[in-house]
């Protein structure tokens, strides 16, 4: 994958100023325009961009846990804050209001909404990794693109024979198709 | 009574978790449960039975008092676990527990190699009992048939524990398949019955018999429930199959309980139904044919065990012919056939498990005689197989002319000398395979070309022949005395039927009609024996042409070809694998079908343009959407439907929502890059193969699914006009700050108001995530292993060959 320097360099700089936006539609989310959801998004949107950077690569190294993980853990703490109320003998998500006062922030009004949508957050996080995970490997070098003829030419299946050697287009076809094409990408495998 | 079934429950599932741990002591451990609910039942007894001897005022028999016990379950649809034990239940109590505890320590002996997986048996036989004292115990017809239902899906387990065996799956396949398919016929048929008696309560049903259009349709499936179960003729062919499983399976489930079942609930329910719709007819006719059938395939078999199952087969078809009539005289005589067939079938089971185990062969043929102290062996089977023959003075002997009996005093009904004649030509088939299993065992039937392995055989420690010497106990002494068990088979009676006045169960009834019949069976049984060989040329000759006929067994395997030749077709059909024709369906289906009641709804059109900054706006969106169906590169159409997005989000802006604007922008631009992703797998161009045809279907589907979301649209937002002004999209934003602490009403809407549907969305983004993965990678798999394709592809079926030939052409 050639990669340029001037997306890089820039990704370098854009990348961590969204992602504190992010953070910011996040804690900002229950009084303006922002919260869980939108945070997340916007967090997925620099993480796009370090893929159109540095490819799938560059996306993992961005997170130490693994997509997976983000995710089951955004599910855990989202649920958990709304049955945390049942435990306590509440109704499920009752509303509660936490008021500290850290040093240098002032007043901080914390409500029981926040974690909710800090698992919000990072399911939006972890969903977008794992399609990254899912779609974002580098093909490029197991794949040459095969440009669709234009005109069409002989049968359909001809034509379909040249795609099934994309390898996911292959799911789409009926088995005895696979078998046909399976000699003929034999070599071609990674 | 619910404590003993969870007490089962809970032993079945330590052994099942201990895994292999126990080993064959894991069928002691088993045994327990079936022990406590003997003690339970024993302590019962007195309480159960009464005194049945002695009549009230009115010259009634009179029972002892039922237990009844009930647990709350489904209060709300009237559903709670009623359990009830009489004396029937006592009865077949006796025989799932009493057998059940011979069983246990009979198979601690027959495994005395303990193979991987054997322990899970007596796991199962435990879970398996619990399933069967439900069916004995319910007293609601839901709950009877949720314990029905364990019982096939327990059976299965067993009959297919062994699962590298490919028969034994088969027969297990086969077995589930005919007896859940009865059992949802079953489901059906207590439904109507339960519905048209105004009860589901088999106690009260006695005094409110159920009435009414539905229940002719009723009995029928009730009956396919119980015919099922019992391996009645035309669905028996799964017995014999499930004799695959280990002996001490195929003794307690296939011939003492289980199959029993079906039996059962033709006994219960044959006082309240007898006489209504075609219950009686179809039972005396399929009974009839079953015994007969039974009885003649018993007479062909080799295998000491199918002799056995047929035998069981034609026995269980005997029982129906006693219970089926509603006569409770006769059913009397059905309760001592029970007790009696428990015991010798029982019995009988036992010793095949011991030869097959001791010998390795099951095969008369293979059979020449044993050697020194086998002796026992011998004496139980000949004592068995007598009171199988029904010769005196066994128990056997007692039940059959109690039947036969009763048959000619009290069958009053339409066709019962016909039944009568059945019976005994049955019961002279029975004499003739019960004596051919002695002959065999004894080894008459040894063939010389076969090696002659049961002379060298060890003869089996007393803890593999205990359990079959008390049963044999059991039939001699209360043979000789069957008053042991007059009371307890009286007060089973009035269980069934509580008008009943039951007589005294003899062994010596004086020389009548019935003994006459009895001797006229066994003489012309002894014939039969003596010139089986002739006998069975002549047997050969007439089924010669009935081998043309397809057997049960045929047509259960066409049955289950024919269901996968129609999946594969309807799939073919309907899963075509083309993506565009999915989308068109669905489509089409979901946004069209909901619009067209909304047409009428459409009254008047808003205002064309509000504000003049929604000119360009629109302009843009549908400059793009246009642009998008119109361009042949894919990465364009992408482009353009980005940009309908983005202008969706100035959309927004311009009538004050910022949240959805930004959220809007955030979708479309993480959406078109996830596209680009994608695209990459797919040709730059868009290639159209599909037919002419299909481009106006698909321009037609689109205009109208654009059509329809513009009345949605316009529909749904004249609706609201018609709320009233404290809606709730007033009060959500004015609570938004006191209840929901938060200034961004859009957010505390999502987090707060509607948290738990938030809750359920990401939940479902959770698992779209998952099954991304999932889908991506299981795409993958074929490149990894360098083009060789993996098993599950090359499965392609007779269906996919077929189109190969066609591309050669």
């Amino acid at each position: 994958m050639r990669r340029s320097l001037i997306l890089d360099v820039s990704v370098r700089l854009l990348y961590p100023s969204i992602i504190v936006l992010s953070l910011y539609f996040l804690f900002a989310g229950h009084n303006q325009p922002g919260g869980g959801f939108v945070g997340g998004l916007a967090a997925a949107a620099a993480i796009s961009l370090r893929y159109v950077a540095g490819g799938v690569g560059a996306v993992r190294r961005s997170f130490r846990l693994q997509p997976w993980t983000i995710l089951g853990l955004g599910l855990a703490l989202s649920v958990g804050t709304a049955i945390f109320p049942m435990l306590l003998g509440g109704a499920i998500l009752e509303h509660g209001t936490l008021k500290l006062h850290p040093p240098l922030l002032g007043d901080v009004k914390v409500t029981s909404a926040l974690p909710f949508d800090v698992g919000v957050y990072a399911i939006v996080i972890g969903l977008v990794l794992m399609i990254f995970e899912a779609f974002g490997e580098d093909l490029d070098d197991e794949l040459n693109r095969v440009e669709a003829p234009t005109v069409p030419s002989g049968s359909v299946r001809d034509e379909y024979r040249d795609l099934s050697q994309h390898l996911p287009a292959r799911m789409w076809l009926t088995d005895d198709d696979l078998d046909d094409t399976s000699e003929a990408s034999g070599g071609g495998g990674s | 009574m619910f404590l003993l079934l969870l007490l089962h429950l809970l032993i079945g599932s330590a052994i099942l978790l201990s895994g292999d741990r126990l080993g064959r002591r894991a069928f002691l451990v088993a045994g327990l449960a079936p022990l406590a609910t003997l003690a339970w039942a024993g302590s019962q007894w007195s309480k159960v039975v009464g005194d049945p001897s002695t009549l009230d005022a009115e010259g009634h028999a009179t029972a002892g008092d039922p237990t009844f016990e009930t647990i709350g379950w489904i209060s709300g649809l009237n559903l709670d676990l009623h359990l009830r034990f009489d004396a029937f239940a006592l009865v077949m109590t006796l025989l799932v527990s009493g057998i059940g505890v011979l069983i246990c320590i009979y198979a601690y002996g027959y495994f005395s190699h303990i193979k991987a997986g054997q322990a899970r048996l007596a796991g199962l036989m435990t879970v398996f009992a619990s399933a069967m004292l439900g069916v004995v115990w319910a007293d609601h017809l839901i709950a009877l048939f949720i314990a029905w239902e364990l019982t096939s899906i327990t059976s299965y387990l067993l009959i297919g524990n062994d699962d590298r065996n490919p028969r034994a799956r088969a027969a297990a396949l086969q077995a589930i398949f005919i007896t859940g398919a009865g059992g949802l016929a079953l489901l059906a048929g207590l439904i109507i019955v339960g519905q048209s008696a105004g009860t589901y309560r088999i106690s009260e049903m006695i005094d409110s018999p159920p009435s009414g259009g539905a229940l002719s349709a009723g009995i029928v499936c009730v009956l396919l429930g119980a015919f099922t179960k019992s391996a009645q003729v035309p669905f028996g062919s799964w017995l014999p199959g499930a004799m695959v499983a280990p002996t001490p399976i195929s003794a307690y489930l296939h011939s003492a309980t289980m199959v029993k079942a079906g039996v059962y609930l033709v006994a219960r329910l044959s006082p309240i139904l007898a006489t209504s719709g075609q219950w009686r007819v179809l039972v005396l006719v399929v009974g009839s044919a079953t015994m007969i059938i039974g009885g003649l395939r018993a007479l062909r078999q080799h295998d000491l065990k199918l002799l056995l199952a047929y035998g069981t087969v034609s026995q269980l078809g005997f029982m129906m012919l006693l219970f089926g009539t509603g006569e409770y005289k006769i059913a009397q005589a059905g309760i001592v056939l029970l007790l009696a067939h428990g015991a010798f079938k029982a019995t009988l089971f036992m010793l095949v498990g011991m030869i097959d185990h001791q010998a390795g062969t099951r095969d008369i043929r293979q059979m020449h005689g044993f050697g020194a102290g086998w002796m026992p062996v011998k004496v139980m089977a000949l004592i068995g197989a007598a009171s199988m023959a029904g010769v005196p003075p066994l128990l056997g002997f007692v039940a059959k002319e109690k039947g036969i009996d009763t048959y000619l005093e009290y069958g009053e009904f339409t066709g019962s000398s016909v039944v009568l004649g059945v019976i005994v030509v049955g019961s002279i088939l029975t004499f003739a395979y019960s004596a051919r299993f002695v002959l065999g065992v004894v080894g008459l039937f040894g063939s010389d070309d076969e090696g002659r392995v049961s002379n060298q055989a060890p003869a089996p420690p007393i803890v593999f022949s205990g359990p079959a010497m008390v049963l044999t106990a059991f039939t001699v002494v209360v043979g000789l005395a069957p008053v042991i068990i007059s009371d307890l088979t009286k007060a089973a009676t009035l269980g069934l039927d509580p008008n009943a006045s039951p007589s005294t169960v003899k062994l010596w009834a004086g020389f009548n009609a019935a003994f006459v019949l009895s001797l006229i069976i066994m003489g012309t049984g002894t014939v039969m024996t003596v010139l089986r060989a002739p006998a069975a040329r002549v047997q050969a000759a007439m089924s010669k042409p009935l081998r043309k006929v397809p057997s049960t067994d045929d047509a259960f395997a066409a049955i289950v070809r024919t269901i996968d030749v129609v999946a594969r077709r309807v799939t073919r059909t309907v899963q075509n694998g083309s993506l565009p024709t999915y989308i068109l369906v669905t489509i089409t289906t979901v946004i069209v079908i909901p619009v067209i009641p909304m047409i009428g709804e459409l009254e008047s059109l808003p205002e064309w343009v509000e504000n003049p900054v929604h000119i360009p706006i629109v302009a843009i969106i549908i400059g793009s959407a246009v642009g998008a169906a119109l361009v042949r590169r894919r990465i364009a159409a992408v482009v353009m439907l980005g940009a309908v997005g983005f202008a969706m989000a100035g959309l927004y802006e311009v009538q004050g929502a910022p949240d959805l604007a930004l959220t809007q922008f955030a979708i479309e631009t993480l959406g078109t890059v996830l596209f680009v992703l994608v695209l990459r797998f797919l040709p730059t161009r868009f290639i159209d193969l599909a037919p002419a045809v299909v481009r106006p279907l698909r321009l037609a589907a689109s205009v109208v699914v654009g059509a329809s979301i513009f009345v949605f649209a316009i529909v749904s937002t004249n609706a609201r006009s018609d709320v009233p002004q404290e809606s709730i999209s007033v009060e959500m934003v004015e609570r938004s700050k006191p209840d929901g602490d938060g200034k961004n009403v859009v957010n505390v809407i999502l987090v707060d108001f509607r948290g738990v549907d938030t809750m359920g969305e990401i939940t479902v983004l959770l698992v779209a995530a998952v099954g991304a993965v999932a889908l991506a990678r299981s795409g993958r798999r074929y490149g990894d292993d360098d083009g060789t394709v993996s098993s599950e592809t090359v499965a392609t079926g007779p269906d996919g060959n077929g189109e190969r030939a066609e591309v050669s052409v």
